[in-house]
């Protein structure tokens, strides 16, 4: 059965509240999910008074100003700081308003209203602080074989491809795999272990519609499973999340569409 | 301690090569309730609180027997797959299977009463 309830060592507790900035002030509030697997004890929110008159506009600004200037044990990923490499995404929200899965380099902290909550990935398992373990996610990325199949003899120079064909693609090539939507879906939550989620689901469909690819078919027989596709019920907190704007909504229908193409 | 790789963590089983025809037909059976749905409610309300032979009589006719019928039948079978659907979000290990086949069996003898039940009414 499906697990409603945080486990007893994974209920989350107050933490330590860290001192205001001396002379600041312009101070915001931010609680941050902390979790060390080194210590044996629960997670844990902590309080950080941050100077924003002193602090870049990004959610990550902040972060990157905390672990600098106040506490150098704050975990987490990051690396582009452009929204590219799609290291940094967590889920970020206020008092006032709910958490969003999102990039924190892309996000400003003005979007927030009253104190800022950060908290890693929904519903992955942590490795520490704000790094959830994306191990599972990317093999299921892995698993919809993310290349171009062909069959036919490799050209001289290239595989070419029209412009309407190229087109396809766009809305779907932008994904850089930052798991955003895949744990923001309820049905990724529930059945993760089967269901490939939204982003997979989004790059099987780039290959599938891919002009130059030779293996439709097979892509399309891999993914004819009630819980690798069909675990889909159409909730679009993947389209609502999406730091890049994507809609793996979409996409994931089209492929119930060719699939009821094939069958009827 | 398990070895298994990530990625033959990720593709278990393999694909079932199974779930468009059940996708398929949960589309067919809802665009059938769009329209059975109003009907029944039109044809079986009027009835409710009416004298016992008016019941009777009412339901000998073609129309709203067979409304009814197709109601009952398609609206159990619709609740069958559907039902199915809930229980495998929700449920995990041999506890989804003894509910799926539960609910199964529910759906064929609800709809098996329905039917005779109105198959009495009607003949």
């Amino acid at each position: 059965m499906v697990q409603f309830n945080l486990p007893k060592n994974s209920t989350i507790r107050t933490g330590k509240t860290w001192p205001k900035p001396d002379g600041a002030t312009n101070v915001r509030k931010v609680n941050i999910y902390r979790w060390n697997p080194d210590d044996g004890e629960n997670p844990r929110v902590d309080t950080y008074f941050v100077d924003m008159d002193t602090c870049g506009p990004m959610v990550l600004d902040i972060l990157i100003k905390i672990k600098n200037e106040i506490d150098p044990t704050l975990t987490f990923r990051r690396s582009c700081r452009e929204g590219i490499c799609g290291s940094c995404a967590m889920n970020i929200g206020g008092v006032k308003s709910r958490g969003i899965n999102t990039l924190a380099c892309i996000y400003g902290h003005d979007e927030i209203e009253g104190d800022i909550a950060i908290y890693p990935l929904p519903h992955m398992p942590v490795i520490k602080d704000l790094i959830p373990d994306l191990t599972h996610f990317y093999a299921q990325h892995a698993s919809i074989m993310p290349w171009l199949e062909t069959k036919t003899n490799r050209p001289a120079k290239e595989w070419k491809q029209s412009i309407e064909d190229r087109k396809k693609l766009d809305g779907l090539y932008e994904c850089v795999m930052c798991a955003s939507c895949s744990t923001s879906c309820p049905s990724y939550w529930w059945n993760g272990d089967r269901y490939l989620g939204p982003a997979a689901l989004l790059h099987a469909y780039r290959w599938i519609i891919d002009s130059r690819d030779e293996a439709t078919g097979e892509r399309l027989d891999e993914l004819e499973d009630p819980f690798k596709l069909y675990r889909c019920h159409t909730i679009m907190n993947c389209a609502k999340t999406c730091p890049k704007g994507l809609n793996p909504a979409k996409a994931i229908a089209e492929i119930k569409k060719m699939m009821v193409e094939r069958v009827v | 301690m398990s070895y298994l790789t990530d990625l033959k963590r990720a593709v278990g089983h393999g694909s079932a090569r199974e779930g468009t025809m059940r996708h398929w037909a949960m589309t067919k059976s809802s665009v059938a309730l769009l329209i059975l749905t109003p009907l029944f409610i039109f044809t079986f309300g009027p009835m409710l609180g009416e004298p016992h032979d008016e019941v009777l009589a009412y339901f000998s006719r073609p129309f709203p027997a067979i409304v009814a019928g197709l109601m009952i039948v398609v609206g159990f079978m619709h609740f069958k797959t559907g039902i199915q659907m809930v229980i495998e979000d929700y449920m995990h290990g041999l506890a989804r299977e003894y509910t799926i086949i539960a609910t199964t069996c529910l759906s064929y003898a609800a709809a098996a009463v329905g039917v005779f039940a109105l198959a009495r009414m009607a003949l």
